[in-house]
């Protein structure tokens, strides 16, 4: 599932660095509004939930598109375990993506909460009223949000190591812009 | 310029510095944000422990308000709220209620006699389903003005130190105001003659986007009948629930919802502090308790009376309690649907 281009298409590389923004301030804000009972705690939750909805939607457009444009080969003298990490790290970013937002929004509808994006927009519940489901849910996006930052911390790591060690031109197949520009 | 084996090694070894203190950075800023390296941050963790009686707290129950019953019922909007806030609850019409009356202690088994405050929460869901829920309690007013000087006043209490409490009232002179309420109002031997307020002040924005700063009261239509503490233990440990079972069953109890405007000026930040009694006040409708069911079976076990689930019409004031709250209340559902094994739901509605 590669393509001969040697870039992400645009509309991937803008998805990609719109939800990492979007993704990290919702672990800074997930972690910050668990930890305080000021005014901002209101406020946190009050961005939490559409923002999280909103990654929901994009991650599901971000896969489309990848259904669509695929992903430029990895270099071929990368190592073989380095690839199979770049692979398996890929499918767990995508999981966690769609996985984090859809587990936020069953464990409010298990909790018996209204799920109010702003306004008087509100989603329906997903889930039936259920401790047990509510507490499932409730561990799952705790531990999965320290598993989702661990992995963007390794991901960013690999990253830099691509790009400041080796040089291979991974980076720059997401870049916003390269220095100069001659897109595919 | 041609670069030796040692220098290039030297510099991955600087690049590969970089790296790590790029993620090294990241990761203490994650902490930082999640209070994990300050200390003194006031937490719903620690707000909601500074509640547990000493032995711990009763699994699976509220940390606070654990002793209660639940209702099912209806409120019956009479239009006049609209001119306050668009709010669909406050439209002619009658919509579904789930409550719960409850005591102030944070020991399911407490003797009725026992608890001085008393608590109602509420749940009323209109056809948009935007739902409005409240919890309130009987006092006129609030012990303290702060948060922080409610978790001072918890950790006094449960202080061996002689003159803990006496630094928190120091600190927090509005606490006398409240005990004095505590030692000379009379008490009722019935949760439908108790009068509820929300004490928290709220915003209603009504169809103009006008705001207008309230608080709200249920007021019962049941006459108060005073009785003396030593009375009312002597009807039992739980003769609360018996007596609302009993006269629910014999009739539906009704209160009326009087929704308070304040003046420019009048304190909304600090529940502590009433309002004067001359300020405008609003019938919006009316509260009918049809039902009563035993709390471990019934319908309000696991709803969380978070005084922050508005429905668009109604959002916070200034006060910082609601916020507060709703970060505790959660913290306190999240451990008690957790710990449903020790309060599983059965036939017969027994406690603990
Ligand atoms: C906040 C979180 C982030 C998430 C969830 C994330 C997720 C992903 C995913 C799923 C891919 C696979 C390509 C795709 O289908 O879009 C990818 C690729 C990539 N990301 Fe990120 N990313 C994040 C942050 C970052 C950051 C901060 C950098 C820069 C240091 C970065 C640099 C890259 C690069 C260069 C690629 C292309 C190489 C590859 O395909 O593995 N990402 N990212
Ligand atoms: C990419 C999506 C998301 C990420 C990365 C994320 C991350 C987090 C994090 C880090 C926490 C704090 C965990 C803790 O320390 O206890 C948290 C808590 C929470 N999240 Fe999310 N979240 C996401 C989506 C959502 C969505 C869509 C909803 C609901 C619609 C939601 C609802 C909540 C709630 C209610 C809490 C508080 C849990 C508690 O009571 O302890 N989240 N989230
Ligand atoms: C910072 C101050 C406060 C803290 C930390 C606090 C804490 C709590 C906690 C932990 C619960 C149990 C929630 C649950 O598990 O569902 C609770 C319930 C309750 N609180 Fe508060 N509370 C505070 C202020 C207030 C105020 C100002 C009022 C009234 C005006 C109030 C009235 C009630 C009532 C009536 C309940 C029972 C609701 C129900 O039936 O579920 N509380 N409180």
């Amino acid at each position: 599932m590669t393509t001969s281009r040697k870039r992400f298409t645009a509309p991937q590389r803008l998805l990609h660095w719109l939800m990492a923004i979007c993704i990290l301030s919702m672990l800074f804000i997930g972690v910050g509004m668990v930890s305080t009972v000021t005014s901002k705690y209101l406020t946190l939750v009050q961005i939490h939930k559409p923002l999280g909805i909103a990654i929901l939607v994009l991650a599901l457009i971000r896969l489309s598109l990848r259904f669509v444009f695929h992903a430029p080969a990895l270099p071929a003298d990368m190592p073989e375990p380095m690839k199979l990490a770049a692979e398996l790290s890929q499918y767990v970013l995508y999981a966690l993506m769609i996985g984090m937002p859809l587990i936020g929004w069953g464990m409010l509808s298990a909790a018996s909460y209204p799920v109010v994006l702003f306004g008087s927009v509100h989603l329906p519940s997903i889930l039936p009223v259920s401790p047990s489901l509510h507490t499932l849910l409730w561990h799952a996006h705790y531990y999965l949000a320290f598993a989702f930052f661990a992995t963007i911390l390794m991901h960013v790591a690999a990253i830099l190591f691509h790009k400041l060690i080796r040089n291979d031109g991974v980076f720059e197949t997401m870049a916003p812009m390269l220095p100069q520009d001659k897109s595919e | 310029m041609p670069q030796s084996p040692l220098l290039l090694k030297k510099i991955s070894i600087a690049r590969l510095a970089i790296i790590a203190a790029v993620v090294g950075v990241v990761a203490v800023a994650f902490a930082y944000t999640a209070g994990w390296l300050s200390s003194n941050r006031l937490t719903p963790k620690k707000l909601v422990a500074s509640l547990a009686p000493p032995r711990g707290p009763a699994l699976g129950h509220r940390r606070n308000h654990a002793k209660g019953i639940c209702f099912t019922g209806t409120f019956e909007a009479n239009g006049n709220g609209s001119e306050l806030s668009k709010a669909q609850v406050f439209m002619p019409g009658q919509y579904p209620v789930v409550g719960r009356f409850n005591l102030a202690t944070a020991d399911p088994n407490a003797a009725d006699a026992m608890v001085r405050v008393r608590g109602l929460g509420i749940r009323i869901t209109p056809p948009n389903g935007q739902e409005w829920r409240s919890a309130m309690i009987d006092a006129p007013i609030f012990p303290v003005s702060t948060v922080q000087g409610f978790y001072d006043l918890q950790m006094a209490s449960a202080s061996k130190q002689p003159d803990a409490m006496k630094k928190v009232i120091a600190a927090h002179p509005e606490f006398l105001t409240f005990v004095s309420w505590a030692k000379s109002a009379p008490w009722t031997s019935s949760y439908a003659e108790e009068r509820y307020n929300s004490l928290n002040s709220f915003l209603f924005i009504d169809g103009s986007g006008a705001k207008h700063t309230i608080r709200w009261s249920l007021i019962p239509a049941a006459q108060p009948v005073a009785i003396s503490p030593d009375e009312l233990a002597k009807r039992g440990p739980d003769f609360l629930e018996k007596e609302i079972t009993q006269r629910v069953a014999a009739g539906p109890q009704r209160w009326s919802l009087m929704v308070t405007v304040a003046n420019p000026g009048d304190p909304a930040a600090d529940p502590s502090k009433a309002w004067p009694a001359d300020r405008r006040t609003v019938n919006v409708g009316t509260l009918t308790v049809q039902q009563i069911e035993q709390e471990a079976d019934g319908p309000c076990r696991d709803i969380n009376y978070d005084p922050t689930v508005l429905p668009a019409g109604i959002t916070t004031s200034d006060d910082p309690f609601p916020s507060a709250r709703s970060a505790a209340y959660s913290r306190s559902y999240n451990s008690r649907t957790a710990e449903e094994k020790y309060y599983p739901r059965n036939a017969t509605g027994a406690k603990q």
